[in-house]
Parts: structure tokens; sequence; C-alpha cells
């Protein structure tokens, strides 16, 4: 078994219009931004894929990356915990205009519902959002004389994660805080997409040091330079 | 009114109390400054919501590596015995009760406990990041806050008006001009500046404060 695609377009290829799609990263840390922006070559060519829903800590910065599929118009819908950044115009235009829906999730609770799709457990419990406007209309409950809010699992499509190492059967390494998010996306989306530094033969990543294993890997694509959110920013880069 | 203290004497009075070897979450801005304030002897294992444990100030400009970041998006460094984790565990050490201290901003804290940190109202874009998992679980959920808004109205209510971060979550405030606990939905004055009275501290507070037997100064070195 080989996981590896030969280019970004091929690895691109199976999303289509009005997909959840999850995005790795935290900020700049761990956004695979050679993927998104092959997503969004495809857009300008093609149309496709268009009214995505996009998961994320937050809703982009700058012009590129996440902020640039938004300028494009091909984001419907974000769920994110802090749509905030250093330059977040792309984000705040399109909402404050109406044109982007906005499912807010506290950032512990974003997490804990992508880790619960990816291991089977529809709802759980837990003390976040209590007694706030953002439980409202969720079910509350009871244990041991504190309340709790019920949580649903959120599932998606696709995501598209950057790793450090991959081998060929999908297990991954991240490099330092840029793992965040993407270890529990890559087990809730039906389909997983990474892009690695250095794609390498299985039995060169010592097992102890595997993060993800690759049952939750469906392809992975070499970016042997990637560039980071936060340095292109800085360049001024903009992609939209 | 008498001299208040500034935004790094609050943050350096809130450091007094975190003890050697606490595991502590720092909201971002203005509670960040209390890394720089602890006191000699007593090291604090900092966390940070986006997956590490035990970071340490920025680095110098143009050494940033920026995957190496906290949750405020700002660089970092590690210390020794530094650990990497993903979000979810992240947030079990916060909802689990394994943090000892968490110390956040505020707009206003009431007298029962909840805390309004994350929205001033319906306009603009919402955002809550952390803030309403972060309340939860954390031993001692400090706040540091001027006692009063810029408009000069208390901060320190008896119930919040703007849209609540948590409920019943707060048990300690550090203030401009006081340090108060909260207990028994009330405000109880622990030290307040030595040159105010206990009237003035009440004129500008929002909810009646009990007064206990000893009330200390309130002093923070010149920074």
């Amino acid at each position: 078994m080989d996981k590896t695609v030969p280019n970004l377009a091929t690895a691109v290829a199976g999303i289509e219009d009005g997909m959840v799609v999850m995005v790795g990263g935290f900020g700049g840390s761990g956004a695979p931004i050679e993927l998104i922006h092959a997503l969004i070559d495809r857009f300008k060519a093609t149309g496709s894929p268009k009214n995505l829903t996009i998961v994320n800590n937050n809703a982009g910065n700058g012009r590129i990356g996440i902020a640039a599929m938004i300028d494009a118009g091909m984001v419907a819908k974000m769920i994110c915990s802090f749509p905030r950044s250093a330059d977040p115009r792309a984000f705040t235009e399109k909402y404050l205009a109406g044109e982007i829906g906005l499912e807010l999730v506290p950032q512990g609770t974003l997490a804990e519902r992508i880790r619960a799709a990816g291991a089977g457990i529809p709802a759980f419990y837990t003390p976040a959002s209590y007694g706030t406007d953002v439980a409202k209309g969720k079910p509350v409950a009871e244990f041991d004389g504190k309340h709790y809010v019920q949580e649903r699992w959120l599932k998606a499509d696709v995501a598209i994660l950057k790793a450090e190492l991959a081998d060929t059967l999908g297990n991954l390494t991240y490099r330092k805080a840029a793992r965040n998010f993407s270890p529990l996306m890559a087990a809730a989306a039906a389909k997983t997409i990474v892009q690695a530094t250095r794609i390498v033969q299985p039995g060169e990543i010592d097992p102890e040091h595997v993060v993800t294993p690759g049952i939750f890997v469906d392809a992975i694509v070499e970016v042997s330079d990637p560039k980071q959110e936060e340095a292109l920013m800085r360049e001024g880069v903009a992609y939209s | 009114m008498s001299q208040k203290l500034s935004n790094a004497q609050i943050a350096w009075r809130a450091a007094q109390d975190i003890e050697d070897g606490a595991y502590v979450n720092l909201g971002i801005g203005f509670p960040e400054m209390v890394a720089k304030f602890q006191p000699p002897g007593k090291q604090a294992i900092f966390h940070t919501e986006n997956g590490v444990l035990n970071f340490s100030e920025a680095p110098a400009a143009g050494e940033e590596d920026w995957d190496l970041i906290n949750a405020g998006k700002k660089a970092i460094t590690l210390r020794p015995g530094a650990a990497f984790f993903h979000h979810a565990d992240s947030f079990g050490m916060v909802r689990g009760g394994h943090l000892d201290v968490a110390i956040l901003g505020t707009y206003e804290v009431a007298e029962n406990g909840d805390l309004a940190n994350w929205s001033t109202g319906p306009k603009g874009v919402p955002a809550v990041g952390g803030a309403m998992d972060l309340v939860h679980g954390a031993k001692r959920v400090a706040v540091i806050t001027d006692h009063v808004t810029k408009d000069g109205k208390p901060k320190l209510v008896k119930r919040c008006s703007l849209p609540l971060t948590g409920v019943g979550c707060v048990t300690r405030v550090y203030t401009s001009l006081a340090v108060l606990d909260i207990e028994d939905e009330r405000f109880v004055l622990r030290e307040k500046l030595p040159s105010m009275s206990v009237e003035e501290l009440q004129a500008v507070t929002g909810a009646e404060l009990v007064l206990p037997d000893q009330i200390g100064d309130l002093v923070a070195p010149e920074l």
C-alpha cells in the first residue's frame, strides 16, 4: 500500500461543492497553506469547489490561506472559536455583509466535538458555556451537583492537514506546536489529505514517535519547503 | 482618588500568589504579563491552549519559529522539560481540573463569581476562543483588571450586564485598587491601597464589600 499522490492538484481533486472541510492549524502554526492554495487554484480554474463549510480555530489572516478562500468566494460558512486575527478583513467584511455564516464554538468544545466524531461518540457533556448565550437551545444536565451542556460530534467530509514526516502508510509526525487540531481532524474526516515536508518509507518513523497513525490518513503529498502563514503575512503576500 | 496600580503592578501582585511548580494558564493580552513577575525561587509551568506546557518568553526579533506560538499567536520559546500535545488533551488539562491557576482579564466580574470577558454586545464579529473552557476546571480562577472602566464605572458589580463567559467561576480578583476573594457570592476585601479608605473603595465598587477583621495593604514595587 502506498498513500502517496503525485502532486497537490491530485491531492485536492476529490473535494466537491458543499463539503465540510476541516483545515488543520492554529493561526499559522500547522496551516496547510499549499493544500489550501491548490484548492483555490482549482476554484479559480473551474468554479469549484464552492459553498464549503470550513472548520478551523480561526477564520483566516491577511490575504492567504483560509482568508484567501473566503476572499475568493468559496466559503459559505465558518465553524470556529475565534474569527479574529492580526488582519481579519476577509472574514469580517463578508460576515458584516451577511455573505458568510458563522457557528461560534468555544475552543475546547470545538476540539472535543472533533475528537468525539473521530472516536464514534455522538454527543458528550461539557461545563464550558453553561449559563451563557452560546449554550442557548442545547440540552443541559446535572452530574454530581454541577451543570453541563450537551454538545454533538463534528464530522467532516475532508480534512486537509500539514505534517512534518509521513511514511507511505500515512503515519505522521508534526513539528513543534503545529499539531494542535490536526490529529483530531485526521480521525474525524471521511477523507484525510496530508501535505508532509518529507515522505519516508515504512519503518523510517519510529513507531514510538508516530503521533497520527496511518489508519486515519488517506492521501499524502510531499511539499518539501512548506510556507509558513505568519512568514507570508510578514512578506505581504496576497493569494486572493 | 489615590494613586492606582499600573497594569504591570497588578500583574506583579497576582504573580506573588503563584506557588512554585504550579501549572498556570494566562489569558491572552494583559494576563500574559504575569509571567514576567514570578518571585525568585518560584517557577510556574505555563500552559497554552494550542498544546504547549512549560514555555517561556518570546525569542529575539528575527529568531521566531512560527510553528512555536502561544494562544495569542505570539512566538514563544521552550524551557527544558517542555511538552507538546494536541488540542483535545490541552483542553482535557483545562476542564479535567489539572491546572492550578487560570488568570484572565475581564469586562465585568460579579459578586456571585460570574465573569463577562468575551463580548461587549451584539455588534461586530463575535469571538470566544478558549475563555468559556478556561473558567471551568482550574483550581483557582483569578481575574486581573482595572477596578473601574475607562469611563469610571465599576467593573466589580452585583450582576453582570454583558454576555457571560461563565457562571460562578471566579475565585479571586486583583484590581488596580484592591485584592478580593469571592466567597459565598460576596466580594471579601483582602487588601486595599493603604492610601485609600474603605469608603472610597466602596464608592467605586458596584457591589457591597465584606470587611474581615484583617485587611492587608496592597503594595507593589515601582515597575
